[in-house]
């Protein structure tokens, strides 16, 4: 954990051999929500079954808290994109984010989840979450080794722990303005519109080399 | 069963009534094993609609394979059923081998039949252990699966680089060459394997609760199952002797003594009987190919990787893969891309009757029989 | 199973008014094809699954080719007067080929191991007159893949109970799987050498001005 405020390093170390703890408040809170976060029972495509292979018995993801997949949003705190999000399905996973209580989190798990991987060609694939939502952590691979979603869930429990509520650099969703709901696309009569969330993405600026 | 008066079913367009409940299963839902959606209508808890909606998942994988070279599309047939990797492999290889006129040699025959009943093997028992989940069996049954299929996979990954995604197959045979290393670790997974299997058989066939569930739900009459064109394991178990591994007895299948296991009545319990017994008999294959692989080169010398061309001409090779029979059609115009590249996906026919089994049934039983069909939808939808 | 010539013509004589034709397989590995006339398709099924020495009961594979209109240029030899004498000419021919979409039927017997018998219905062009019959009536299992062949390709299935479409959502216009769909564009830049992706790329982002 992070030093406790303004106190001196000595005392601290003193005081926790004796058995008494001093911690701030908000490094006690992040530290509990960091150890139980309830991911999404939520799986698309191939990359779910590496998800369900991570909470089964060889890689065991209960072993840093998580192994309570909720089938609700109203309970989960972590959505895990694991797999390809197809235009059809797109306004149900922006549907189902906004249906997650604050604090959330969401993994892009996988190369289609991240931009369509090897279908982006397709007419019928969304070229990445992150054109609707914000993406927290994302995992390469196609698909991603249980323990790379493992690796995923350690990085982002690093990010919990380092959140903070007030002062210079609160987390982004305390910001002021921040949205509390994502707008959900609708399936027009070519594609879904509208094509992204100007607010999330933006198309990459390109700077040609000639 | 229970004595409740059966209810009539609704027909399609007809308006719903204000004692009737329509609710939406999916796409997002625990049961529905990946994105897929029923559109139920319930009077009270029985069924009296079901109407699939597909394409959540539809990732245009035909379109996407006219574009590319006929190797190419290897990879993306490993993430059609992606339980099952190189039976799908080797059903898209097959095809290719059938329209180019290619010679497998013996080797590679063996190691196609090792690969594919482990497959088959890997998704018979997730499957069992996702049914019984859905049953109420939160996740032990699975948990046991996940196990074995862990072993399995290590296999996989030592052969071909990747667990899931193999891209093993080639036109006229297979990639690398299994090790006297790796032969030696397959044959200590197969002969481990039926502990866990009678573990699990003793765990679950006889278990009053899967019995209660399963027994007499989802009936599928013999002549409908035909009709319908389902097939594999839900077609044997109601009692219609067709295996394609018999039938057409594609590879080197008709070196294998092994028996076709049928079921009697075609319902849930039946379907899963059946996946024990194949587990079974994919053992005594995979005994037989593991004691006779003989040495030998693994790909035709006539096959190419670079600048291949098949002639112009269609073909449809098909495979019994674990779901049923995978079958691909291919147009060709003797150009490096296929003009028309079809998978036959079993998962997608084999819902035809879905609506059919559940009518009449209560809800919670509409969720174990679409866990009996054994769906994957990166199939179904392609 | 009995040769295609002669089971061609125990269904002409056992359908009035069909006109079956054989269309060849230039790959020697599958039989040649049948080519039925959507009107008589219904009937001519009936017969394939029904006649005793058949019992096509299984049909597995039911899909859609798409065949736009292609024109080939042929070379030609014409003879012409030119000052009163009479020249040989090289001209170039084009062959102009209609347009059509085509549902292809897998057939198999599941009672007696057998087949394939494989069926073609086409339709006359690839706007208006795309309707054929649909053999849902007589095989289940096409009910699906016919709603596919409708999303996808376009093709009306007369006679199908429940002509939706599959895959893609409602509302939705075009048929994906035309070999001249054009997808929607999707702003999107990919650092591959695919020509038409790099012209995409070219076209959103524009070179800078020299300077």
């Amino acid at each position: 954990m992070t030093p406790a405020g303004s106190m001196d390093e000595g005392l601290r170390n003193e005081l926790s051999r004796q058995g008494v703890f001093v911690v701030k408040l908000t490094d006690l809170y992040n530290w509990g929500r960091k150890n139980s976060i309830w991911p999404l029972n939520f799986g698309l495509a191939c990359c779910a079954i590496e998800m369900i292979a991570a909470s089964m018995a060889r890689f065991d993801i209960s072993r840093f808290g998580a192994e309570v997949f909720r089938p609700s949003p109203r309970q989960a705190d972590l959505m895990i994109v694991a797999g390809t999000v197809t235009k059809k399905m797109a306004p149900q996973v922006v549907r189902l984010y906004n249906q997650m209580p604050d604090p959330k989190y969401v993994i892009a798990m996988g190369a289609c989840a991240i931009s369509g991987g090897p279908f982006k060609q397709g007419y019928n694939v969304l070229k990445g979450i992150d054109r609707y939502i914000p993406v927290d952590v994302s995992i390469p691979g196609c698909p991603p080794k249980p323990e790379a979603l493992l690796h995923a869930l350690i990085t982002l429990q690093k990010r919990i722990e380092s959140e903070q509520f007030a002062g210079p650099n609160p987390a982004p969703r305390l910001a002021r303005g921040a949205p509390g709901e994502y707008p959900v696309p609708r399936l027009g009569a070519h594609d879904i519109e509208p094509p992204f969330n100007p607010e999330v993405w933006q198309p990459p600026k390109l700077v040609r080399e000639e | 069963m229970s004595a409740a008066p059966p209810s009539a079913p609704l027909p399609a367009g007809a308006a719903i009534d204000r004692d009737l409940l329509e609710i939406s299963l999916g796409p997002h839902h625990p049961s529905t094993h990946g994105v897929f959606r029923m559109d139920v209508v319930l009077d009270g808890e029985r069924v009296v609609r079901l109407k699939p909606v597909f394409g959540y998942l539809h990732r245009n994988h035909e379109k996407l394979a006219e574009g590319m070279t006929y190797l190419s599309s290897m990879p993306f047939t490993d993430r059609l059923d992606y339980f099952c990797s190189m039976t799908n492999n080797w059903a898209y290889a097959l095809a290719v081998e059938k329209l180019a006129g290619l010679q497998v040699p013996d080797r590679a025959q063996y190691i196609r039949v090792i690969v594919g009943e482990l497959t088959r093997l890997l998704n018979h028992a997730c499957l069992i252990g996702f049914l019984t989940h859905d049953m109420g069996a939160m996740g032990t049954p699975l948990m046991y699966a996940f196990r074995e299929r862990e072993k399995i996979l290590d296999l996989f990954e030592s052969l071909s680089g990747s667990r899931m995604m193999c891209n093993y197959m080639r036109f006229g045979g297979c990639r690398v060459d299994l090790s006297p290393a790796w032969l030696q670790a397959a044959r200590k997974v197969v002969d481990d394997f039926p502990r866990f299997l009678d573990e699990f058989d003793a765990l679950l066939t006889t278990n009053e609760i899967v019995m209660t569930r399963s027994q007499g739900v989802g009936i599928l009459p013999r002549e409908l199952a035909i009709n319908a064109s389902v097939t594999g394991p839900m077609l044997r178990a109601s009692g219609v002797d067709y295996d394609l591994r018999k039938v057409d007895r594609y590879g080197i299948y008709d070196r294998f003594d092994f028996r076709v296991p049928l079921g009697e009545h075609g319902d849930v319990y039946d379907r899963i009987m059946i996946r024990f017994l194949e587990m079974r008999e994919s053992l005594t294959i995979l005994r037989q190919a593991l004691r006779e692989i003989p040495p030998g080169p693994i790909l035709d010398p006539k096959s190419k990787l670079r600048g291949f061309r098949p002639r112009a001409g269609e073909v449809y090779g098909r495979i019994e893969a674990p779901k049923g029979e995978l079958g691909f059609y291919l147009v060709s115009d003797g150009s490096p891309n296929p003009y028309r590249y079809r998978v036959r996906p079993p998962s997608l026919i084999n819902l035809t009757i879905l609506e059919d089994m559940c009518l009449g049934q209560l809800v919670a039983d509409a969720v174990i029989i679409l866990g009996s069909v054994d769906i994957v939808l990166g199939e179904v939808d392609r | 199973m009995e040769p295609l010539e002669q089971l061609r013509a125990r269904a002409e004589a056992s359908v009035p008014g069909a006109v079956l034709e054989i269309v060849p397989n230039a790959c020697p590995a599958d039989p040649p094809s049948l080519r039925v006339d959507p009107g008589h398709a219904l009937a001519v099924a009936w017969f394939l699954r029904d006649d005793p020495q058949l019992r096509l009961d299984y049909a597995s594979n039911v899909t859609g080719v798409d065949w736009p209109e292609t024109v080939t240029k042929e070379k030609a030899r014409v003879k012409r007067m030119v000052d009163g004498v009479v020249k040989e000419f090289e001209t170039v021919v084009e062959k102009r080929r209609p347009g059509f979409l085509e549902a292809v039927y897998h057939l198999y017997s599941m009672e007696l191991k057998q087949g394939p018998v494989i069926l073609r219905q086409r339709t006359g062009d690839r706007d208006r007159a795309v309707t054929v019959a649909s053999l849902t009536p007589v095989w289940r299992g096409a009910e699906f893949q016919e709603r596919e062949i409708y999303d996808l390709y376009g093709i009306r299935f007369e006679g199908h109970q429940d002509l939706r479409r599959l895959l893609m959502w409602e509302g939705f216009e075009g048929h994906p799987m035309r070999r001249d769909y054009v997808e929607p564009d999707d702003y999107d830049y990919e650092p591959t050498p695919h020509a038409d992706v790099l012209e995409k790329a070219r076209k959103h982002y524009p070179a800078p001005p020299a300077s």
